[in-house]
Parts: structure tokens; sequence; C-alpha cells
């Protein structure tokens, strides 16, 4: 019940990310979700993409240093308290988050939330025993 | 009015060449009796020790490598029972084994000897406070000099190295009058001296005696200035004793080699063929007094270059250039020397990385800094920050384990470092020297 995200190392110059970004534009490469991790020498792109395997191979092909990332999304109620919910059953099941970053669906009332985490079966575990919707993929890239 | 310690540090070419052709022919005869290693080399050469009867002989002599030091690791080399060492000194080695190097008590005091010339020639005398500030430990600086303290009956304040505050505060309340360090840790305390606000008024320096690393006469002239002294070159390695195979004089204009225990020669590192006077080539020292470790023709990998010229101190010894430059590619870092191998064996055991790396050295507000560039691997998972810098502390810890030195690791994407035809560029060394 995980989902691939795609990770891109970036170099802190001028015109990276333009450079990774037009690539995915000339593949068809749709985007629906992004964050970016940034340190003093460089920074690490994280992307939901709708073709992971195919943003993964154009964009080695063009020299990144890109993976594929197993993580997780779930759907949280897009009111006060809906992310404290589900933050609370990992809490308890001692999981810690890596990093996490979030959208609004197009449905109304929803958010998604992707989750990095150490040990993905146990996370997922948690999450199903706390009640907490698993996204798919395919649910989250719309197709 | 100059002085010396020895008057064999003025003797006449004759007398100093009737010296040094009786001690090598007796360094030849007790290497082949007691060390197989040069039994076996001068049997094949088919050299008995009786061809050696004056000093221009040795050109018929095997040289000695560091990869022989290392092939008889740790005392394969040694002519002597462990009944008659007293020491045993340590330099890094390529790939973490160490250079191992022993002294009987004469060895001691012939090194003694050695370092008391220079701090002679620098100026010092019985009523001086020299102050060490080289490390004390398996490395030759700090127990080199303070021997040549003792020889000449000065007071030897045994600091080592590090502290540097403390070290101030020793100079302005102990008195010290010459120090000893590298010059990259003279100039840093220089420049401390200057940030805490200490004049050099306050403190009673007069002379330095510094080595173990190359140095510039800029960074000379800034030494001078910052402490209010007078600065002294002093050269030597491990295996041919440690500091004190040659010092510098008060004309400034290279390095007088103690060649009555030291013979060094300079020769083409291609061909093996000794060079004329003057001629730049790849320095080689015979021990001709050493009892524990007589090396015979050790290769230093120095560049340099000899000169007989008359120098305006008065002493005869030789003279050698301070060295410009290695035939191998070892880097000396704060004082450490660092082969890039050694790197390299360090980053294929942890085999965190791929095999694609690039050591930038430079330095820094007067203190060398290293940084090792290495590509992650193909397959390293990198999407947290957290990833990355676990693995670049594990590298840096284990280099500051197996080589004593800390260095800054960057890791970078795979292919991001310049891949050479040929001999691959490792080493990026942006140290004005």
């Amino acid at each position: 019940m995980t989902m691939k995200q795609l990770s891109v190392f970036v170099e802190n110059k001028p015109g990276s990310l333009a450079g990774i970004t037009e690539i995915l534009s000339e593949n068809q490469i749709d985007m629906c979700a992004l964050s970016v991790a940034d340190t003093e020498r460089y920074g690490i792109l994280r992307l939901i993409v709708n073709y992971p395997q195919k943003a993964e191979s154009v964009l080695k092909e063009a020299g990144f240093k890109v993976s594929l990332t197993d993580v997780i999304a779930i759907a949280v109620s897009n009111h006060p308290g809906g992310l404290a919910k589900a933050l609370r059953v990992l809490a308890k099941a001692e999981i810690t988050v890596e990093y996490m970053y979030a959208f609004v669906s197009p449905k109304a009332d929803t958010a998604y939330v992707i989750l990095r985490v150490q040990d993905n079966k146990k996370a997922v575990g948690a999450l199903e025993e706390g009640g907490i919707p698993i996204v798919r993929g395919e649910e989250v890239y719309g197709k | 009015m100059e002085r010396y310690w020895n008057s064999i540090e003025t003797a006449p070419a004759h007398e100093m060449k009737a010296l040094q052709s009786l001690r090598l022919s007796q360094t030849v005869r007790h290497v082949y009796e007691h060390i197989p290693f040069y039994r076996k080399k001068f049997d094949e050469m088919n050299i008995k020790p009786e061809d050696i009867q004056s000093i221009d002989d040795i050109s018929k002599l095997p040289f000695t490598y560091k990869q022989d030091l290392r092939d008889n690791y740790p005392y394969g080399l040694f002519a002597v029972p462990a009944e008659e060492l007293v020491r045993i000194h340590a330099s890094s080695g390529t790939t973490g084994k160490q250079t191992v190097v022993g002294y009987t008590a004469n060895d001691i005091k012939i090194w003694g000897n050695c370092c008391g010339r220079a701090l002679t020639a620098a100026g010092g005398d019985a009523s001086d406070f020299v102050h060490v500030s080289y490390g004390y430990g398996l490395f030759t600086g700090g127990l080199g000099l303070h021997a040549g303290a003792e020889e000449i009956h000065a007071t030897v304040i045994p600091v080592s190295s590090g502290n540097t505050k403390r070290q101030l505060q020793i100079f302005k309340d102990f008195g010290s009058t010459i120090l000893c360090c590298t010059p990259s840790y003279a100039l840093f305390l220089g420049e401390s001296l200057r940030e805490m606000g200490i004049d050099k008024s306050e403190i009673h320096l007069k002379a330095g005696v510094f080595g173990a690393e190359p140095w510039s006469d800029e960074m000379r002239q800034k030494i001078e200035d910052l402490l209010g002294i007078k600065a002294y070159d002093i050269y030597g390695l491990s295996e041919i004793m440690g500091p004190g195979v040659a010092f510098e004089c008060s004309e400034q204009t290279g390095m007088h080699v103690n060649e009555d225990h030291f013979y060094p020669e300079i020769i083409d590192p291609d061909t093996g063929e000794v060079l004329p006077e003057g001629e730049v080539g790849e320095l080689v020292f015979t021990c001709i007094t050493k009892e524990a470790l007589p090396l015979i023709r050790y290769r230093t990998r120095d560049i340099a270059s000899l000169t007989r010229e008359k120098c305006s101190c008065g002493r005869t010894l030789i003279k050698m250039k301070k060295p410009s430059g290695r035939t191998d590619d070892m880097l000396i870092i704060r004082g450490v020397n660092v082969f890039p191998s050694q790197v390299e064996a360090v980053l294929l055991e942890l085999g965190d990385t791929a095999p694609h790396y690039m050591l930038i050295v430079d330095r820094v507000g007067n203190l060398d800094t290293l940084e090792i560039q290495v590509e992650m691997k193909e397959d390293m998972e990198f999407d947290a920050v957290r990833l990355i810098e676990e693995t670049e502390a594990k590298i840096k810890s284990a280099v500051a384990s197996t080589l004593g030195i800390s260095a800054k690791v960057t890791l970078l994407p795979p292919k991001s470092i310049t891949r050479s035809e040929g001999k691959a560029v490792r080493v990026i060394d942006k140290r004005k020297i």
C-alpha cells in the first residue's frame, strides 16, 4: 500500500530546478505534488508524478541523481485536527516521520498527505488499525 | 657572532670526506651483518662490504624505498635486538600501515645533537626557554626538538600541540624565547595573539624553528611580523631520524645538512643516476651513524638540490634547498602525511560511495584544510537530508581515525567528478606555498 515518489538530488546552482521541470514537461509528465528539502549545498526535490518510472529514466538519462522512494499517501479530513489524528496514530506506534508534505485533493474536504517513514509495513499497519484511509497511487495521480 | 654547537660544522671538506668514508664503510658492514634485507640485496648485486672504502663508492649501493619499510613492518629492517632499542616512533603510511622507526640510546643522543645544532643556529643557548608545540608521541617533532633543547642545556617547555589559549598564556607567563612547531601553527599562534590583543612586547619570543611541512617566504615574513621573531626552517623525516636532518642558519638561503650523520645525494628519480651539485632532483639520504635503523640511500621523494657554495655563517656543511615538491603524490596537511590512496582505501572499505573522489586542499586562516568530495553510489538512498549527512559523518570519522586528520566530506551526485583520461587527477591543492 505504498506509492512511488520521485527523488531528485539538486545541486545549488541557478537553473537546476528549471532544467528538471523542463525535462519532465517535454516528456508529458505531470506533477501533482512536490516538496524541496534545502541545505546550504544542495536540495532534494521530491515529486509525485503521474509516470514515476518514466520520469526516473528520463532524468537519469539527463545526468541527474534520481531514485524512486516508497512513500505512504493518506487521506485526511481538510478540517482542523485532521492531520493531528493521523500523526497521533503513528506516534502511538512509535513511528518517526522522516518528512511529509500535503496537498489538497480535487475532492472537497480531503487533503492528501505523503509520509516518508523508515518502516512502511509497520506504518501502514498502524494507520489501517487507526482507521486512517490509505490512498492508492492512481487515486493521487488522478488517472 | 655566529655560534656553532659542534666543530664538525665548520670542518674543512677533506676532513668531512674522510669521516664520511670511514662511517659509510662501517655502516655497510653493520647492515650487511645485521639486516638480512640488505645482505640479500648486496649479495644479489655482488657487493661485498669491503668494496665500499670511500664515500664516492656510495653510488654502487642499492636504494631503499618507503615500500621496503612497509614490507618489513614493523621491525624487519632494524639492525639491533630489542635489548639495544630504547625508543620507537612511527608515521602514518598508506592503507593504514604505519612506518615504524627505532632508536638506540646512541641514536637518540645523535638526534639531540643534530637538533641542538639547529637550535644553536637559531641563536639558542643555555639561557633560553624552548617552547615545543610540536606534537609529542609517535610523531618525531615533539621529542626531537625536546632532545635538542636539552642538548644545549636550554630549559624545555614541553607544551605539545593544541590549546592555543594556553600556549599564549605560557608565552607570557613562562617567558618562552624560542618556539618550535609547524609553520602553519606558528602563523595561527601569531594571529591568535593579535586577536586576543596581546602585544608582541608582552612576550619574549626571539626565534622560532619551524618544519614538518612546506612553507613559503611570504609565510616566513608573516610569522616573523606577527610574533616579532626570526623564523628558521628545519628539515627531517622519521625514516632518517626526525627533525634535524638539516637546519637553517642566519643566512637563510637553504638548510645545512648534518652530513656527518646523513649523507645526501641528489638523483634523477627516473634513472637513479646521481646528479651533479646544483642540479634539481630527488633527495636521497644514507644514515652513516645510525645503529637501530641505518637506511642506505633512502629515497625521500622530496625534490631539492644541494650546494657546497661558501655560506656566510661559516659552516661548511653542505646546503640543501627547501624541497620544492614531491616525486609521489604525498600531501602534507597540518604536518600530517596524507596519500590520496589512504583516503581511497578508507572509502573503499566503507563501501558507501562510488570509487570516484577528489581531494581539495586549501589553507584557510593559515590552517590547512582538506575536503573529500566523493560520488554517491547509483543506488544510494538520498531522499532525506539525514541519509546524506549520516554517510558524510561516517566517512569523516573513519578518515579521522585512520589518517589522524579532520576532513570535510562532501557527497556529490554520480558522474559529477570529471573523469580524466590516463592518470586520474585526485588532488586540487589550492595552497599558495
